[in-house]
């Protein structure tokens, strides 16, 4: 059964475009990435799911409903984690919480302080005094404390140190495993990779590429700087790489194939420094969807 | 409920401080009026040689300082700007707050419908409203018994003129509702409430001076112009035109607020 399922979704604020002509689903139980740079539209599309915005045309519906005429029905069962966290000033963070849990039919109670305690968050503190990671870590557990079946994530580990990113990541898996499908949005490839089972891939308001994530990493893109002396570029000119760039004595190039051959050639090679690293997000759109 | 609760509870301080000002102007002007009464009915006099278009421009033709009902009905009309900024305040914020302050990406994630949203903040803003109207009834009646030392006051006039304040507070908070609806973004609340306060104002006191009718009849300010409640006991029929504006301005809210993108923080 699909969670979620966007036909033709599109949105202009005005004449600035938002999203063109959006169509996926998903599925139950699935960890759906969606990745794309920023302004690509990603919080568009999860705005026009919970109805902050409205649609310029097409649809888009949750659990099989609309998602505008029955709006208030499927929230009740969205947790929503926005890019930015600002809650009212003034408030404790329990209070808060407890605000937050009052809008659902279920008892939150227990959850909330397993979650909080989880999140290694201070109950007591005022949210104006909390730290940006901190109200981040208010924003997880105020998205989380219902057990929603399905988790709208927009950008959620910015702000979270790397412990935190991996605590948050093992929460994400067992809501997963409970049953909850989860809808990851980022901007950052590593991350979905890590995560997730499909990608949908947006870029200037369209989805240009719904993958999943086995054959995104089949096609794995290294992205490789070597420096020495005496570089030949020309033993570098084989299928696989592309965009092959000679700079100061350093040589970059992008790699995607058995990367054992690309290993074997540089290691004949008398090298003073070598990269290899993952592409950034952008240069994967800039080399291969332009 | 619990948004109800919420938003009551965020008006609390506001209200607070509403009622004591108000309070405190009642006190202090009509103690002040009133300490002079005898020096005030040279003020009649002195009054009558004014041009009458001044006068008309501060409302200050039907005065009669010679009963402390007269002398309230001038200081009733500080009661009014207090009372008018106060609404919309509570108008203008009412929703945009959520927009402004970023928070509305937490309370409209939540499973309620837009409309019982409004619905709710509309009765919490009326709540506080009423408690300040209530603390002004209180403050009237306390203070013009406590400082009266002549005959008994005719409490008809007065009561009349107390009733006033709930429409007078419901035209500032719808119109001021709707106002921050039609904008795009409410950068900052009080330069906002206070133009439409004191614009009312101005239009009523000087759309009266120019001796332009047709003006002056949209501002609140003249439908309830204190000394001529006071005086004839009765209500100006102008009054419907804030009750036409209330009932227009409440449904085309719900419109836009309905219908409105709430753009992201960033």
């Amino acid at each position: 059964m699909s969670i979620i399922e966007v036909n033709n979704l599109t949105k202009y604020y005005g004449k600035a475009r938002g999203i063109v002509d959006v169509s996926f689903n998903v599925d139950e139980g699935e960890i759906f990435g969606f990745i794309g740079p920023n302004g690509a539209g990603k919080s568009t599309t999860i705005r026009l799911f919970l109805s902050l915005i409205y649609p310029t045309s097409g649809e888009a519906k949750i659990f099989g409903k609309d998602c505008i005429k029955f709006g208030p029905e499927i929230r009740q069962e969205i947790g929503y984690l926005p890019s930015e966290v600002f809650y009212y000033e003034g408030m404790k963070v329990l209070d808060l919480l407890k605000y937050s849990a009052s809008f659902y039919k279920k008892d939150c109670t227990k959850r909330l302080y397993e979650l909080s305690e989880l999140m290694e968050l201070d109950l007591k503190r005022r949210i104006d005094d909390l730290s940006y990671g901190n109200k981040k870590k208010v924003g997880i557990v105020q998205g989380l404390l219902h057990s929603p079946k399905l988790i709208v994530l927009d950008e959620p580990t910015a702000g979270l140190d790397p412990l935190m990113q991996q605590n948050f990541f093992n929460l994400i898996r067992e809501e997963n495993q409970r049953g909850a499908t989860i809808f990851f949005s980022s901007h950052i490839l590593g991350e979905v990779q890590r995560l997730c089972n499909r990608v949908a891939i947006i870029k200037e308001g369209s989805i240009i590429n719904i993958q999943d994530i086995k054959s995104l990493q089949a096609e794995n893109y290294k992205k490789i700087r070597i420096a020495g002396e005496s570089l030949d570029e020309k033993a570098f000119k084989f299928d696989g790489i592309s965009n092959l760039q000679r700079e100061n004595g350093v040589l970059s190039f992008f790699y995607k194939g058995d990367i054992n051959q690309v290993t074997k050639l540089i290691s004949d090679i008398k090298l003073s420094d070598v990269i290899i690293e993952e592409p950034t997000l952008e240069e994967i759109f800039l080399h291969y969807y332009e | 409920m619990n948004i109800f609760k919420h938003e009551f509870k965020s008006y609390l301080k506001s209200v607070g401080i509403w009622s004591i000002s108000i309070f405190l102007i009642i006190l202090v002007y009509l103690a002040a009026f009133y300490s002079i009464a005898d020096d005030l009915s040279m003020m009649d006099d002195l009054l009558s040689s004014f041009p009458e278009e001044l006068l008309i421009a501060f409302g200050m033709t039907d005065l009669n300082f010679t009963s402390i009902l007269g002398m309230f009905g001038l200081v009733f009309l500080f009661c009014q700007i207090c009372l008018a900024i106060q609404a919309s305040n509570y108008g203008i914020s009412l929703v945009s707050i959520e927009e402004r302050e970023f928070t509305a990406d937490f309370l409209l994630a939540k499973p309620v419908g837009r409309g019982k949203i409004m619905t709710v903040k509309l009765l919490a803003a009326l709540a506080a409203l009423t408690v300040t109207n209530l603390s002004v009834w209180a403050s009237s009646f306390l203070i013009i018994n406590f400082l009266n030392d002549g005959p008994p006051i005719d409490n008809k006039p007065l009561v009349l003129l107390l009733a006033s304040i709930v429409i007078f507070q419901l035209f500032f908070l719808t119109v001021g509702l709707l106002i921050s609806l039609l904008m795009k973004r409410v950068r900052s609340v009080t330069p906002l409430s206070m133009a439409l306060a004191f614009g009312m104002y101005v239009v009523s006191a000087f759309g009266g001076m120019l001796g332009d009718d047709t003006i002056d009849v949209i501002s609140p300010f003249k439908h309830f112009e204190p000394n001529a409640i006071l005086t004839s006991s009765a209500f100006d029929p102008l009054v419907l035109i804030s009750v036409a504006a209330i009932l227009i301005a409440v449904p085309i809210s719900y419109r836009l607020y309905t219908k409105r993108n709430i753009h992201s923080a960033v």
